[in-house]
């Protein structure tokens, strides 16, 4: 889309005007690649102490989130990206609530009940 | 061009209060922004519940044994490369460059439609060796969580054929470029959020 910059603000994705190249894409490829490779290089190894590999798979697909939020759907930190910025902070924010939040209830539930077969031996 | 704050002294300085409405572009690029964002808190909420049940296999195998790796990297390759090949038919489209448009969305609707076969085929095989939705809480929440990225896909596919149709008979109008810039945002957001299935459900698996 043709877009001039616009003091309002402008939308997501929207590059500006004579920035816009295969480029950018092309460098977004070869860094979602490498993560890629290595998330998958990670998972079946034994090369990384195994505690740690969910953490290192956890850094690996954040980073690549990133790389696509930067090169692909162009979100920044200019001036005319604030309110999409803000969006995306409170959108990751309500992610973060609804994932933790929901994982720590339930391991807590699940520590607070009684196991399987005491309970069935009560109903009896 | 930023908006490299004008001082009050330069001549022709407009105040924001008196700058008018924001262009059409930008409000509905931004509601289709705030729709995306949405959509990736109900992902959010489906994360959570296999989250909690991926332990719950009721004596039915773990996703460690039902998952084939080569088989998930080659669906993430090819959404990967589905959305670079989306990138350059946005471009294209703003230069509105016919032949090339239709070469990248063509592009990038094969390789959507080869991970949505790839899936296809491995939830068949799934279910055709017993492991259906109904077998345990963790394939319930597997299903769900996958099937409900699946179907965003086909939603997407679908938007790019109409696309595809509004190109020929209506041209690189305006709205039709605005139309194809939401689409494009809606599958670089798919993609986002298919590094966290493929991260979670696939790598993740025990």
């Amino acid at each position: 889309m043709q877009i001039e910059s616009e003091p309002q603000g402008q939308a997501p994705g929207v590059q500006e005007q004579g920035r816009a190249t295969g480029r950018t894409y092309l460098v977004g490829l070869f860094y979602a690649v490498i993560l890629t490779l290595a998330s998958f290089w990670a998972a079946s190894t034994n090369f990384i102490y195994a505690p740690g590999v969910p953490v290192l798979l956890a850094v690996l697909a954040i980073a690549q989130m990133g790389v696509h939020l930067v090169f692909f759907l162009h979100i920044s930190s200019a001036p005319d990206q604030t309110n999409n910025f803000l969006a995306l902070a409170f959108g990751t924010f309500v992610v973060g609530l609804v994932v933790f939040g929901s994982m720590i209830i339930m391991s807590n539930l699940n520590h607070a009940m009684m196991p399987m077969d005491e309970l069935m031996r009560m109903q009896r | 061009m930023s908006v490299v704050d004008p001082t009050a002294s330069t001549p022709g300085f407009v105040p924001l209060s008196r700058r008018g409405p924001a262009p059409i572009q930008a409000v509905v690029g931004y509601g289709f922004w705030l729709f995306l964002l949405s959509d990736i808190i109900i992902f959010a909420a489906l994360f959570a519940t296999y989250a909690v049940l991926s332990g719950e296999t009721n004596g039915g195998p773990p996703g460690a044994t039902l998952f084939d790796k080569t088989h998930v990297f080659i669906e993430t390759a090819c959404l990967l490369l589905s959305s670079v090949t989306c990138g350059f038919a946005s471009l294209a489209v703003q230069r509105r460059d016919k032949v090339f448009a239709y070469l990248w969305m063509v592009a990038t609707f094969i390789l959507g439609a080869l991970f949505l076969h790839l899936e296809w085929s491995e939830f068949a095989v799934m279910v055709a060796s017993g492991n259906a939705p109904s077998r345990s809480a963790f394939l319930s929440a597997f299903f769900t969580l996958v099937g409900t990225h699946g179907l965003h896909v086909t939603i997407g596919l679908t938007a790019l054929a109409v696309m595809l149709l509004q190109i020929e008979t209506l041209g690189f109008s305006q709205k039709v470029r605005g139309r194809f810039y939401c689409f494009s945002l809606f599958w670089h957001a798919l993609d986002i959020v298919w590094i966290g299935v493929f991260t979670i459900v696939y790598l993740g698996a025990r």
